[in-house]
């Protein structure tokens, strides 16, 4: 083989090499399969955990069809990668999960998604909470996403160091405490004089749990305006949680500090949806294992967290896939997740069946779970969240709240700070 | 192409040879070989280069002239976003969090490489490839086990640091409150990471300085201390500003250890006291989905801003040839 024979292979691989980098363009679905073809294999995307495990076996024995369970374990890892499946046009799931806090913004382009309406039995929108169903509709009023759990909210409190400071231990005489925000705070206040000690982890934590039971719009109005600095809910949530400053760790969610602070007792109460039972234990470890409990949240029930099961536009088969998902979140399912993970049904029925009203769980002191959160499931009010909520919660609302809390900045020029970010964080 | 006589197969039936023709033919490849393997020699290297350097940089240039929904639409807007740009203050915020930090990182960094690295080029020392290899390890761990451990040592509650400031009766700090303490913290990891590494290049130089400078100094009675002064450092000078070109590149680009040190939040710090530019890149551009333009406009200020400080490094290189 002579040189130029090597040379014009060579200049031949680049080319093939740069076609096959440059040429990344969206290729679209070129092989469409036929009107109501079978697929060999459904893959669906979930993050956190989900208990879907047992269900898709059952689901490949009942239809034959295989399926790909792929599973993310932070939506931190999670959002990106669905942002690359939906900008390259290539690699989403045929189902996909949504959790509420990203769901709004993918809302925002609804056309990424199939219209499940046609595709499920039109009798299955009632089965559900309303509220959850309706926030499953984009804006342009295409259902995009069948509801899978809802966090739903309650206190865990640590029942030794409650006993060392006076307070009550038992779970409906902590819960009488505190019918109202101001009780929570009183009984901060005891613990604090009593002990020394910080009482709750962050007012972060707190404006949580106010924001997500006022049953108002939040951050955007329903034309998905922002009204951050007029929105009487962020407000409440804001005058509420900066009040309780005297009682709080600074100890913000998922920070080191916060997770160190379970084994070191920084803190003696913290906001446990549902899905955060099995954080708590985990950061609390086994040798605190019977002395955290459940009692009912200040001011009535309130939701953080929680998702739907969506179907990109981009999977061949939306019509097998829109039934896998109607099967995954259907009531004898939502149970059997709830039993295996925690994530609580949002199905009606599934809320009133026996096996899930009562689960008690062991490591809270055989707290009746599922009848607690069961009942908080009735009080959420719906939110209509808007399409960037999460990051001005995250990126505007808390940081303004942290800073206020660690004394960089006073109320006022925290809220300043808090609005003017929220106009940025929250454009789309 | 007039090549292509060459790579066609010889004629099933060739004719007698003509040795003229086959002398001619032997000295025209000879020319092509000399004139044109260089080029294939390097090929490999722009071949990569343009596939997974230019193209993207090209792209994004692209991208900036739009605004750029990474899910949705794109519309041309011409250099609307560069001139957003100078007027928006979390970018001048990142701007001077990218340089603070760099400072505080660079200069005791490389200092202290140019302490070890004469303590490495003595010719007492015993265990020299020993020590050559510790000195490097630290780079070889990965960054975000060193931004997860030095993020655990500087926590506010339970860290190794404030545990030793209180032995000595200081208050704990809250590192992540404040400019000063977070940009310390960060610049740590840089320093721990970065130290052996730049320490090893100006090794490298300082073996490069003739031996018989050093003797004839020692002669004429010059003290250690002022052979380092008026030899090791003059002659080291272009190595030095090679590894401030480097410092500079990989300073404006610090990405991982402040975004881990913000446990994840791409905003760094609840007043963004220590947002980088790569992380401001990253919220405009990953995070905010609809600003992607934005964030490409954010990328090639940094790509300018390399270039523009690497001048500065060149232009003092070429006065200390001089």
């Amino acid at each position: 083989m002579n040189l130029t024979t090597r040379r014009t292979r060579m200049a031949a691989a680049a080319l093939a090499a740069i076609t096959a980098i440059g040429g990344l363009a969206a290729c679209g679905n070129d092989d469409t399969p036929a009107e109501g073809e079978k697929p060999d294999k459904l893959v669906v995307d979930t993050f956190g955990e989900m208990g879907y495990d047992e269900l898709v076996k059952q689901y490949e024995q009942q239809t034959g069809i295989k399926v790909e369970l792929r599973k993310t374990a932070q939506l931190g890892e999670y959002r990106p990668k669905l942002v690359r499946y939906l900008a390259t046009g290539k690699g989403a799931a045929d189902v996909t999960a949504l959790e509420e806090g990203i769901l709004n913004e993918f809302k925002a382009n609804p056309r990424n998604w199939a219209d499940l309406a046609p595709l499920v039995s039109s009798e299955i929108s009632d089965d559900y909470l309303p509220w959850k169903w309706e926030l499953g509709k984009a804006p342009d009023g295409r259902l995009i996403g069948l509801p899978t759990d809802v966090g739903s909210l309650a206190v865990c409190y640590r029942k030794d160091l409650f006993a060392a400071a006076g307070l009550p231990t038992e779970r409906d005489q902590v819960s009488a405490l505190w019918p109202e925000w101001n009780g929570f705070h009183q009984a901060g206040q005891k613990y604090k004089q009593a002990t020394g000690k910080a009482f709750v982890d962050s007012i972060t934590a707190v404006s949580n749990g106010v924001l997500f039971q006022q049953g108002a719009d939040l951050f955007y109005d329903k034309e998905n305006n922002i009204i951050a600095d007029s929105s009487p809910a962020v407000k409440a949530a804001w005058e509420t949680a900066t009040s309780m400053a005297d009682i709080s760790a600074k100890a913000s969610t998922w920070s080191p500090e916060w997770s160190g602070g379970f084994k070191q007792g920084t803190f003696a109460a913290t906001f446990c949806p549902s899905w955060m039972l099995g954080i708590v234990a985990d950061n609390s470890g086994e040798e605190n294992k019977g002395k955290w409990d459940v009692a009912a949240v200040p001011g009535g029930g309130g939701n953080w967290g929680g998702s739907w099961l969506a179907v990109p536009e981009q999977s061949k088969y939306p019509e097998e896939a829109a039934k896998l998902a109607q099967f995954l979140t259907n009531a004898t399912s939502q149970v059997e997740a709830f039993k295996a993970k925690g994530p609580l049904p949002t199905n009606l029925e599934a809320l009133k069946n026996e096996a899930f009203l009562s689960y008690t769980n062991e490591y809270f002191s055989n707290a009746p779970t599922g009848k607690i959160f069961g009942e908080s499931v009735a009080q959420i009010e719906p939110i209509h969240l808007g399409p960037k909520h999460q990051a001005v919660k995250e990126n505007a609302f808390e940081p303004a709240m942290r800073a206020f809390e660690n004394g960089q900045a006073s109320k006022d020029e925290a809220w300043k700070q808090f609005t003017t970010d929220a106009t940025t964080q929250g454009a789309f | 192409m007039s090549l292509s006589a060459t790579t066609a197969p010889p004629p099933a039936a060739p004719p007698p040879p003509d040795v003229a023709s086959r002398r001619r033919r032997r000295y025209f490849l000879n020319r092509l070989d000399i004139k044109y393997s260089p080029y294939l020699y390097i090929a490999p290297f722009f071949l990569i280069f343009g596939a997974f350097g230019l193209y993207p940089m090209l792209r994004t240039a692209w991208m900036s002239l739009h605004d750029w929904d990474m899910v949705g639409e794109h519309t041309f807007i011409g250099f609307d976003n560069y001139t957003e740009l100078i007027s928006d203050d979390y970018f001048w915020n990142a701007l001077i969090n990218t340089f603070g930090i760099f400072a505080l990182s660079t200069i005791p960094q490389l200092l202290m490489a140019l302490f070890l690295a004469n303590l490495l080029n003595q010719t007492l020392l015993r265990a020299k490839t020993f020590f050559r290899l510790a000195i490097f390890v630290p780079n070889v761990v990965s960054v975000a086990a060193v931004a997860i451990v030095f993020g655990m040592l500087f926590q506010r509650d339970f860290g190794l640091f404030n545990w030793l400031l209180n032995l000595v009766g200081v208050d704990q700090i809250d590192w992540r409150a404040q400019e000063w303490s977070s940009w310390t913290a960060i610049a740590t990891m840089v320093n721990w990471r970065w130290t052996g590494y730049n320490t090893l290049i100006l090794l490298a130089g300082m073996q490069a300085i003739p031996k018989d400078l050093y003797e004839a100094a020692a002669i004429d009675g010059a003290s250690p201390w002022r052979q380092f002064w008026q030899i090791t450092l003059p002659m080291l000078k272009p190595t030095f500003i090679f590894v401030v070109i480097l410092s500079t590149i990989g300073g404006m680009q610090l990405f991982t250890e402040p975004l881990l040190f913000a446990n994840g939040s791409i905003i760094g710090g609840n007043q963004r006291e220590y947002q980088t530019l790569a992380m401001y890149m990253y919220e405009k551009g990953i995070y905010n989905l609809s600003t992607a333009g934005y964030g490409a406009a954010v990328a090639w200020a940094i790509f300018m801003i390399i270039v523009f400080v690497s001048l500065i490094n060149f232009v003092l290189v070429r006065r200390a040839a001089k």
